[in-house]
């Protein structure tokens, strides 16, 4: 298959390893900061072909991982009530609350649908005028736009029941936190492909000069993430720190600009709480002004409900790449995806459920060496 | 065979055209049902005398009894419909187990308001299914539910098969060094009824496998004298079969990536949803658990059947990692391959 196969490619793979051996003198320690990413390395299991020494810290950039357990809470509560309608991504339906999800609420006789656009969402409000219709969008840049447009789009409409439940985050902030951290270990950073296809390079230029530390705008598939590994360290090995794109089929610097638009025209910049994280300044977007009328949590007066995260899950360390997922005592044991303590086992791309979904061999031999 | 512009006696219009109550009263309106559809298409003698139960001549030894109930949506959809599924589903799940499948029975749960022509064209198909499966209906029943309390039609069958003398097949029998033989390419029945749900348009080619196994079944069981056992991959996919196999056997078990056949249409769907074509349901496809001994003359023997022809050999049991299936990657890595907890749901981004 075109764009798939060339970049599963055993032998360009191992081309890209070859290379990586014979430019690699140190053990460098370079984060991948999507969770698609974190998923490729594990589903291939690309950490493990890497030259001895070197490392892969897995990074925040799983969407349902930092949403807050208190938006899905909300969600939650929207869903219960009888006039309204909850849309949502599939993989929103099966994240834990902290009493429940939105799959157990619909079956409990909630009207919970899945949809993969929120566009969707602004046909079920105008096909049920009596129902008050919710679409529960969480994300990084990469969704903002198209939550946006739903938001614009329903204005224009004139609809007056649809409401967007939002929980945006923003990558670099993010980024900016872990490497100014005094225990940051992260020497290279491969920068999430899709969030840079539409917010174009501009503010990862910025961080590589910032912090002084090479950042390679990276695709998904084996080869992207093989093809990111050996620029950032040719960059390192050379003492350079420059922002590179690996992943130009899709990205351009200026990046999406109509799509750049919209969201400028809709979300303002907010502070954000993060699951795992806890709140970053200026991280999150929020409606502006103009279309707060479209915002589910003053609409619904939402604001009361707030929840505490269990204390046992040391996501904080494992999103900054402190930790890895089988170093915390919880891990497959009292922390799965059935039923996760904390962020990243929450969603397949978390770094934990990644670990479990793919390494599990790797956590039953730790097991039984630690039982021993 | 009988139409509905055949039906002799005078009723309201709404009778004629769809199911209303009262087809499922035990009444006169019963009556018709199994008269104007259900005894047309699957009439034997067995089901003829319409009596409570089938009696049936059974050959002596042991005989392998399975059930299974049936709701999709859409009803139809290419390479398919409801009907199929429900004889070939039953059939495949006996023929897994070495039986020759005989007699099934047919249950129907109609939703009032469903069209007669909709329930005659899956009627018709189960019986078209029935004659390419080699069974025989010979009962069934009918309920009609209120409308809104169904989804159109449900149906359960259940289905009797007779195992040949001497042959024994169960996961239990699994050894290390066996080899994993995989009937043909993965997920068509899943992508198909989710890209319909959807909407989606992949292309022409795509269409659920919906078959019956029972001939390559015999054929695997022919070729390979000492078959370990059989499962048909249905809900869970590839995973689920291999991960029950490797659980109840204490066995490990390797497959290889790259020998695994999913067609391109399937490939770009599961791209598409971010799904694993490994978990997605099948509706014709088989593996089968062989001596390594047996493997290349069993293999050969599965081609020869039209639904075996691409049948490829994936994998071997191992003694290493008992419990656990894994993978090697197209990369030439190791990964688990791990049992799902749910379904699989399309990702966010």
């Amino acid at each position: 298959m075109k764009y798939i196969d060339e970049y599963r490619d055993e032998k360009v793979a191992h081309g890209l390893l070859g290379n990586l051996q014979r430019i690699a003198t140190r053990g460098w320690v370079l984060m991948e900061v999507c969770g698609g990413q974190t998923h490729t390395l594990m589903r291939y299991g690309i950490d493990e072909l890497l030259p001895n020494s070197m490392q892969m810290v897995h990074g925040p950039g799983c969407p349902v991982c930092v949403t807050p357990l208190e938006i899905i809470d909300k969600a939650v509560a929207l869903a219960e009530r009888p006039e309204v309608i909850l849309v949502s991504y599939g993989d929103m339906l099966r994240v834990p609350g902290s009493t429940t999800d939105l799959l157990h609420v619909k079956a409990r006789g909630g009207d919970v649908r899945m949809v993969y656009s929120p566009l969707e969402s602004l046909k079920i409000a105008r096909e049920n005028p009596t129902r008050e219709v919710v679409f529960f969008g969480i994300g990084f840049e990469t969704t903002a736009p198209a939550n946006a447009a739903a938001v614009w789009q329903a204005q224009r409409m004139g609809l007056k029941n649809f409401a967007l439940l939002a929980s945006h985050v923003l990558v670099p902030p993010a980024v900016r936190m872990l490497l100014s951290s005094p225990v940051n270990r992260v020497q290279g950073l491969i920068a999430p492909g899709h969030v840079c296809a539409i917010v174009g390079t501009r503010d990862y230029e910025a961080l590589a000069t910032e912090f002084h530390i090479p950042i390679v705008v990276g695709g998904f598939e084996p080869v992207d993430l093989l093809e990111a590994i050996l620029m950032l360290t040719a960059q390192l090995e050379e003492g350079r720190a420059e922002m590179e794109i690996q992943y130009t089929r899709s990205v351009s610097a200026p990046g999406n600009v109509r799509a750049q638009r919209i969201v400028a025209e809709v979300f303002e910049v907010c502070d954000q709480k993060w699951r795992g994280l806890g709140p970053i300044a200026k991280s999150g977007l929020r409606m502006q002004e103009a279309f707060r009328a479209f915002d589910a949590e003053a609409k619904y007066d939402l604001h009361d409900i707030a929840v505490d995260e269990p204390t046992e899950c040391i996501s904080a360390e494992i999103l900054q790449g402190l930790k890895r997922p089988t170093d915390c005592p919880a891990f497959a044991g009292r922390c799965t995806p059935e039923s996760p303590l904390g962020a990243p086992m929450v969603s397949a791309e978390g770094a934990c459920a990644a670990y479990y979904h793919y390494r599990r061999h790797e956590a039953v031999s730790l097991v039984s060496i630690g039982g021993n | 065979m009988a139409t509905l512009s055949s039906l002799a006696c005078p009723m309201p219009i709404a009778v004629n055209t769809h199911i209303v109550l009262g087809h499922g009263s035990g009444g006169k309106l019963s009556a018709d049902l199994v008269r104007d559809v259900f005894l047309p298409a699957f009439g034997n003698p067995a089901l003829n005398r319409l009596d409570d139960q089938a009696s049936l001549q059974m050959a002596s030894g042991r005989i392998a009894f399975s059930t299974d109930s049936f709701i999709v949506k859409p009803l139809f959809f290419p390479g398919g419909n409801i009907g199929e599924l429900a004889i070939y589903g039953t059939v495949n799940d006996l023929a897994v187990g070495g039986a020759e499948p005989k007699y099934l029975s047919a249950s129907f749960i109609l939703e009032e308001g469903l069209p007669l022509k909709t329930l005659h064209q899956i009627v018709k198909s189960m019986s078209d299914a029935a004659a390419r499966a080699g069974v025989s209906i010979v009962t069934g029943d009918t309920k009609v539910v209120e409308k809104g309390c169904g989804d159109k039609i449900f149906i359960n069958t259940s289905g009797i098969g007779v195992i040949p003398a001497g042959l024994t097949l169960s996961a239990s029998l699994v050894e290390p060094g066996d080899h994993i033989l995989l009937s043909g390419p993965l997920g068509e029945h899943g992508i198909t009824i989710l890209s319909q749900r959807e909407g989606l348009e992949l292309g022409g080619e795509l269409k659920s496998d919906t078959a019956p196994l029972h001939k390559l079944a015999q054929a695997i069981i022919k070729a390979s004298p000492q078959a370990r056992c059989m499962r048909d991959l249905t809900r869970g996919g590839l995973s689920s079969a291999l991960n029950e196999i490797a659980a109840s056997a204490r066995v490990g078990i390797e497959i290889n990536e790259r020998s695994i056949p999913v067609r391109e249409t399937v490939r770009g769907a599961c791209e598409l949803f971010g799904l694993d074509p490994l978990y997605v349901a099948n509706e014709g496809k088989l593996i089968a658990i062989v001596p390594a001994s047996e493997s290349s003359a069993t293999l050969a023997a599965m081609r020869l059947v039209d639904t075996g022809s691409e049948s490829t050999d994936i994998g071997v049991i191992t003694e290493a990692h008992a419990g656990l299936v894994t993978m090697r990657t197209a990369l030439g890595t190791m990964r688990v391959v791990d049992m799902l907890a749910g379904d699989q749901l399309p990702r966010i981004c």
